[in-house]
């Protein structure tokens, strides 16, 4: 039985080990997919046969604030050599926060054959793994993408106050300070990119990274995890979450762990997040 | 308008000549791998936080030494070891504006980000980076105002 396996893990399937995937870097079935957060990284090297998909570039719509839409997937998943039946396994920096974003963008247009690799890239650096910075060549693909959905596991700014009102649970990801809107030490520093501090009222406050052992990236077993996020800030698993951060990143870490490891079945992710609610006119704030 | 400081204007001419995106990644990917954390003789762990960037993933800190000409040196910590664009801003930010004139390093804009990275960044990473920038900057304010 693997480490992954003795988590206990409502779906331990959506994780794999390091050991996993330097037994599958030749595998035409598979495409490792490294998405980091520091825009240098992957061409200063990477896991032989991985391939880059960029949050900033190839994600977003490159006018609107949202994602891309079903064509601009497709582009992707053909360019980068994912078919319908290709396993993905998503890796990245920081505690793979956006290797699971990348992995709820995904999720928007249904491809579930997808993991990630717990421990991310700094597992596999510890561990002393191969690196190249080889870029490799795919043969392009015929993705056919459904339209994305929206509708399962995002949330919407008038959801969340509909949310709200009817007492729903939320729990805000970002730092302490920033949850209580407190002044950042330097004078006159920008604040976050919003006009005003605090947090969604109701919210409850878990900082991501919580979720992950520090000194490997691996995330925490399910009972440490449960701890957490249902004994010592009470979210009930029967009742919808939404969770958020500042622009939905962060969060999307918190959406996976409580809905991929904790088995909560009703977990959306607002990535409009403090971004956009710091700067609404008239919606509720609490400090 | 307050001119660069004189390193600053060389390199930005410098990475404004790399001709495509790829060549500036690999220009900054070497520039990282020359960077130096604080010697311990100016700060050693853990790092107080009124030296800590706001907002940086890459949990850096900027350590400022002044001089009796009245310059500063820039020294810098990165604690997270896979932050390579936040050690390459540290070894472009430590060499080109220690010991420039500081009502040029006061006025350095946070536009020069963009200028070395592209316009390409996620939100958090901007912060990040324009939050060095902005220390750096305001350490430079503080010992003209005779406040260090």
């Amino acid at each position: 039985m693997s480490d992954i396996a003795k988590r206990g893990y409502v779906n331990p399937n959506v994780l794999v080990d390091t050991d996993w995937v330097a037994q599958h870097l030749d595998d035409p079935t598979v495409r490792i997919i490294e998405s980091n957060e520091d825009p240098l990284l992957y061409s200063s090297g990477h896991i032989p046969g991985a391939v880059e998909v960029d949050w900033t570039r190839d994600l977003n719509d490159p006018v609107r604030r949202d994602y891309l839409e079903r064509p601009g997937f497709e582009a992707l998943m053909r360019r980068i050599g994912v078919a319908q039946n290709t396993m993905v396994v998503f890796y990245g920096d920081k505690n793979n926060w956006w290797a699971t974003y990348a992995f709820w963008i995904f999720q928007l247009f249904e491809h579930s054959k997808a993991k990630v690799m717990d421990g991310g890239r700094l597992k596999w650096e510890q561990e002393d793994r191969p690196m190249t910075t080889d870029v490799p060549s795919h043969p392009a693909t015929k993705y056919q993408a459904p339209e994305r959905d929206d509708t399962r596991i995002r949330a919407f700014r008038e959801e969340v106050l509909a949310h709200i009102q009817a007492n729903g649970q939320l729990v805000d990801v970002r730092s302490p300070e920033e949850y209580s809107g407190e002044r950042l030490h330097m004078p006159a520093y920008p604040n976050e990119g919003a006009l005003r501090g605090g947090h969604i009222p109701g919210a409850a406050n878990v900082p991501w990274a919580r979720a992950v052992n520090t000194d490997d990236g691996t995330f925490k077993a399910a009972d440490q995890l449960r701890a957490i996020y249902q004994r010592e800030v009470g979210l009930d698993q029967q009742d919808e979450v939404i969770a958020y951060c500042r622009i939905g990143e962060r969060s999307s870490h918190t959406w996976f762990v409580l809905t991929h490891l904790l088995g909560f079945p009703n977990v959306r992710n607002y990535d409009g997040s403090w971004t956009e609610w710091g700067n609404l006119v008239n919606v509720p704030i609490e400090r | 308008m307050t001119e660069h400081p004189e390193r600053l204007t060389k390199f930005l001419r410098l990475i404004g000549r790399t001709q495509d995106r790829q060549e500036r990644i690999q220009l900054l990917i070497d520039i990282a791998r020359r960077f130096q954390p604080v010697a311990p003789a100016i700060a050693s762990p853990p790092y107080a936080s009124q030296f800590k960037v706001p907002a940086c993933e890459s949990q850096a800190y900027v350590f400022p030494e002044p001089h009796d000409n009245g310059t500063l040196t820039f020294h810098f910590a990165v604690e997270n070891p896979q932050g390579i664009s936040a050690m390459a801003m540290a070894v472009i930010l430590g060499d080109a504006l220690s010991g420039a004139p500081l009502d040029q390093v006061a006025a350095v804009s946070t536009d020069v980000v963009y200028e070395i990275f592209g316009r390409e960044l996620s939100m958090g990473k901007s912060m990040g980076l324009t939050g060095m920038v902005n220390l750096v900057t305001s350490f430079a304010r503080s010992r003209l105002e005779g406040r260090m």
